[in-house]
């Protein structure tokens, strides 16, 4: 039985290549939908992003959002590789519980970043290809909530982020194990 | 005759008083929401853009006789703005213009009515909008009165007034067709 809060180990030397391509895709895009939201609420009436970046900040989430739930389809279907003997089993642990903490909270602001968008009852279009429908829009003053804790998430997400990033330069830079190279 | 004259000055000074408290009370119907608090600001220059606060309360005095007795006092929950668009409401919520969690409440409160005649009047009072106070005039018209189905009366008025955004501490550059907004009000009150 694998689940999201139990690795299933797997003797493999790697992450699939769907694994590690999904990996950076995702992570480049969380770092950029990051970065845009920050800089799109600073933007000034008159700018000429004001309308365009929001519009593109939603499009790319949802996006973001159909890949990452791909990436836990095949993180639970394929598993992922055992730790490495080297490997402590305090790191094991915090690298599992980060690893978990940043799942749980780029679900979380899917979910929020959808109700704000959602919340007076009109869909997300995603590049005139498809729309996500609202269905959640009774909750009073539904987008200053899901506001409130989509930005403060993603901030903490970021932080953990850095911890992610962090531990894995550690390994590769510092321990000089193989922990990095199972992604790339 | 001593007790007659007595009995004239108190009947005099009843009347007197009952003439004072003429003014006829009225609570604005909220709960049948027979009243809208909107508000119209230029987009660009090129089209009016609307709004409303759904969540308020109000009273008012009318004196028919005296029209410069009356008076209205409205309470707005500054949360409860809507222009239908949810991402435009939260930004009007924000930091940028209305600050709802700082301030919560806008009030306007009479200070004196004059009455233009034909049922027209100058209300003139204090207008706290986003922590701040200041004097506006809202030009109103009483619309009509008269008892309603139900056992009531009701008396109703509109009136509007225009405000500087930056009179009121609101800097955000909405463009220059955009510095003024028009807040209008329908109001019906229920006789008490």
């Amino acid at each position: 039985m694998t689940s999201l809060t139990q690795n299933q180990y797997v003797a493999m030397d790697k992450y699939l290549p769907t694994q590690r391509t999904l990996h950076w895709i995702t992570g480049l895009l969380i770092l950029g939908l990051f970065a845009v939201g920050v800089w799109m609420r600073s933007l000034s009436y008159y700018d000429p992003w004001y309308q365009t970046a929001p519009i593109w900040h939603k499009e790319i989430g949802i996006i973001t959002a159909i890949l990452i739930m791909l990436r836990v389809i095949w993180r639970i279907k394929s598993g992922v590789p055992k730790p490495l003997s080297s490997h402590k089993k305090w790191e094991i642990h915090l690298a599992h519980l980060i690893h978990i903490l940043m799942y749980l909270m780029i679900f979380v602001i899917i979910l929020s970043g959808y109700l704000i968008a959602t919340a007076d009852n009109r869909g997300i279009d995603v590049f005139g290809i498809f729309e996500v429908p609202a269905v959640i829009n009774a909750i009073e003053n539904q987008e200053d909530i899901a506001g409130f804790i989509h930005e403060w998430v993603a901030y903490g997400l970021i932080a953990l982020v850095v911890l992610h990033v962090a531990g894995a330069l550690k390994h590769h830079v510092i321990d000089k194990d193989s922990t990095l190279k199972r992604m790339l | 005759m001593k007790l007659l004259s007595n009995t004239l000055v108190a009947g005099l000074s009843l009347a007197l008083s009952a003439a004072a408290f003429s003014a006829e009370k009225y609570v604005i119907d909220t709960k049948g929401m027979h009243a809208f608090i909107e508000f119209k600001i230029s987009h660009l220059g090129y089209s009016w853009l609307k709004g409303r606060f759904n969540d308020f309360s109000g009273e008012l005095t009318y004196d028919e006789k005296s029209p410069e007795n009356s008076s209205v006092s409205v309470s707005i929950k500054t949360a409860s703005v809507d222009s239908n668009h949810a991402e435009r409401d939260k930004h009007l919520r924000g930091s940028d213009f209305l600050e709802v969690s700082k301030y919560p409440t806008a009030t306007f409160k009479s200070t004196k009515v004059v009455s233009k005649g034909k049922g027209k009047a100058d209300i003139v009072g204090d207008l706290t909008l986003h922590g701040v106070t200041k004097s506006v005039t809202i030009d109103a018209v009483e619309i009509g009165a008269g008892n309603d189905p139900w056992g009531g009366f009701r008396r109703g008025f509109m009136g509007s007034t225009t405000i500087a955004l930056k009179d009121f501490g609101i800097n955000y550059n909405l463009g220059p067709a955009s510095e003024t907004v028009e807040l209008i009000l329908n109001i019906e009150g229920i006789r008490k």
